[in-house]
């Protein structure tokens, strides 16, 4: 156990895997210099590059390549350097990567994963911000995760990179200096599918749910110190991964607290949010003793200037607002 | 057997194949026709000699990606004719289980890693598979079919230029029908040869009848053996002639007055029975093969025809591993 950045935590599960098995194979554009944020620092002299692929800027074919590479046996971790850039590689993600082992009739699975880094990075504007992870949820064949801590990095990375299945894995910008323990130690065999559709309550609390995911789970955990100072305590959920999502956690939570406050980075409509407060809603509407709370960015674009920027962020102040109005 | 410069015996060979696929396309126009085949097929009719020069000279561990004209490429690649039969009719014993029928047929146990519905999208995953190869190491080499249409959709550009600059064993095949679905292609296409393209990305070229099938086979085989020697990609343009429509229900009324009439006159089966006839085959040998083919594949359509529907619970199969929802109860 020790303290490690999220950016370190990524860059060691890389390291653990690619020793571990010699299929898997990086590719994107500049990891030999380290990649955009330094998570690949080190590894070209490691690996060698022919391991660690420096692409050319093909997003189309940087993702179509780890398909076809990955249906003849090699295990691909693809950067996109930012989410927004995957944009570009859709078909290669959603026609192909997801698809393929369903319309061939599982003559070949596609192990393949997916980096995009997400989330608002200050003053990054409307192609270099977005949080899109409830699009990937949405396709049949995908996996989706959205680490929020050092530990989840390492974790769910290493975890991703091990199953066979297709994996968007959104870490966030804004956390990559983020830093906390990490437990390296764990035995191979955690690392793999027991991980995903597992969250972890970041903090016991009995007033209210909290439900987050990537960075926002900081901001509720934020919010919920300033409630706890007022006596109110508030459970937060961190939810690790989007496909599969933890409904038992989040419904048992609900079962104590009675209310459900849902917070993400991503636009409120066709959010991902819409799916847990409707899922709760249906399945459990007998435990909740307050309606349901969505608290996310409005349908506006991301601005690059910091006072028309925040009009998408959804404050610490602003979740405390919605936990106090349910009392 | 060589008649002058002809290797009758491997032509036979070839005509035969040729005469399989053809069977092939017209048993399934005809399932087509009877509401039996549900979904589109795209037959590659007068397009046989393509497929039968490059795939059949392939070694079982070589990779093809192909598209969704693609019936031809996987029999000659060794598919078995009666799986895709069931496959295209959505029934048990499909190569995929019913689950992707003519436009995802795929048989992965003779390399043949998938038709696809989306225009282009084979040639990145080709540069992929091919990129996988060079990392394990071995002589195996991908084979990427695609059309005349897909060269101007971007895949083109950014799978041709990743295979030249990493040197990847795959050999590119350009299936130039003339059309880009129901678009005559010169009049959506910008520049000269299409082969101009490829040499302008790095990757070394050869342009060849594609209705001559020795010639298109003993090009491909030529830039095949370069590959496989370490030489990285190759791009073949043939030349061919999509003799029916666009898919079996396309009338293909837009093609000029009597265009179509003329290039029966070429069709590549027909050009292999003149040679043979002329080399001294018995022409009742050559029919015995047509009637050969036709029994084959009308037994596959009759076997297809009398097939059961695949379980129903086996919609909810190979979706993921990981997070895979149960098949409702009952199922």
């Amino acid at each position: 156990m020790g303290a490690l950045t999220y950016r370190e935590a990524g860059r060691q599960a890389v390291i653990a895997e690619m020793t571990l098995d010699q299929s898997v194979w990086c590719l994107g554009e500049d990891l030999g210099r380290g990649g955009v944020f330094g998570q690949y620092a080190g590894l070209e002299a490691q690996f060698g590059a022919d391991r660690i692929c420096s692409a050319p800027i093909s997003e189309a074919a940087i993702m179509g390549a780890a398909v076809g590479a990955a249906m003849a046996g090699a295990r691909p971790i693809v950067e996109m350097r930012f989410a927004d850039f995957a944009l570009c590689a859709v078909d290669e993600l959603v026609n192909q990567a997801a698809k393929a082992r369903y319309m061939f009739g599982g003559q070949s699975k596609v192990p393949l994963t997916v980096r995009e880094p997400m989330g608002m990075w200050r003053s990054s504007a409307a192609q270099h911000s977005q949080s899109l992870e409830a699009w990937y949820a949405h396709i049949p064949g995908l996996v989706v995760a959205a680490p929020a801590t050092a530990q989840d990095n390492y974790t769910l990375l290493r975890s991703s990179i091990r199953i066979d299945d297709p994996v968007v894995y959104m870490e966030h910008k804004h956390l990559w200096d983020f830093e906390g323990d990490v437990d390296q130690g764990a035995a191979d065999f955690e690392y793999g599918p027991e991980q995903f559709g597992k969250a972890h309550v970041a903090l016991e609390g009995d007033a209210c749910t909290i439900v987050a995911w990537s960075a926002q789970v900081h901001v509720a955990l934020e919010a919920a110190k300033s409630l706890a100072a007022e006596g109110v305590h508030a459970e937060v959920i961190n939810l690790r991964t989007l496909w599969p999502w933890d409904k038992a956690a989040v419904a048992c939570s609900v079962a104590k607290t009675g209310r459900l406050v849902v917070t993400h980075e991503a636009v409120g409509v066709g959010g991902f949010g819409g799916e847990i407060v409707a899922t709760i809603a249906e399945k459990h509407f007998d435990k909740l003793q307050r309606p349901p709370v969505r608290l996310t960015a409005p349908r506006i674009p991301i601005s690059y200037a910091p006072e028309l920027e925040n009009q998408v962020r959804v404050s610490a102040e602003q979740i405390a607002a919605g936990v106090r109005a349910l009392a | 057997m060589n008649q002058g410069n002809l290797d009758t015996t491997r032509l036979i060979e070839r005509r035969r194949l040729m005469l399989r696929i053809r069977a092939f396309e017209e048993a399934a126009i005809r399932a087509a026709d009877q509401k039996l085949v549900l979904g589109a097929i795209h037959p590659s009719v007068g397009q046989e000699a393509v497929a039968a020069g490059v795939c059949a000279p392939l070694r079982k561990d070589d990779l093809l990606l192909s598209t969704h004209r693609g019936h031809g490429h996987t029999l000659a690649k060794g598919a078995d004719a009666r799986a895709m039969m069931r496959e295209l009719f959505g029934r048990e014993g499909g190569n995929c289980g019913g689950k992707g029928g003519s436009m995802h047929i795929a048989d992965f146990d003779v390399g043949m890693l998938g038709a696809n519905g989306v225009v282009g999208a084979n040639i990145n995953i080709a540069a992929g598979a091919a990129h996988a190869i060079k990392l394990r190491g071995g002589d195996q080499i991908t084979v990427c079919i695609f059309g005349d249409g897909a060269v101007n959709r971007g895949p083109f550009l950014e799978g041709l230029n990743w295979a030249a600059a990493f040197k990847l064993p795959v050999l590119f095949v350009c299936e130039d029908n003339g059309y880009a679905s129901t678009t005559k292609s010169s009049v959506v296409t910008g520049g000269g040869d299409l082969a101009a393209r490829a040499e302008a990305l790095g990757v070394p070229t050869a342009s060849v009848d594609g209705n001559d099938v020795m010639a298109v086979e003993e090009t491909a085989h030529r830039l095949g053996e370069a590959i496989r020697a370490g030489g990285g990609p190759r791009f073949l343009h043939a030349r061919t002639y999509r003799l029916l429509g666009h898919t079996s229900v396309d009338p293909a009324k837009y093609r000029p007055e009597g265009e179509a009439d003329g290039k029966w006159d070429d069709d590549p089966i027909q050009r292999a029975t003149e040679l043979l006839t002329g080399a001294g085959i018995p022409e009742a040998d050559l029919a015995a093969d047509a009637t050969a083919a036709e029994t084959e594949m009308q037994a596959a359509f009759d076997e297809a025809a009398a097939a059961d529907w695949p379980a129903v619970r086996t919609a909810y199969d190979d979706v993921q591993d990981v997070g895979a929802i149960a098949a409702p109860q009952g199922l």
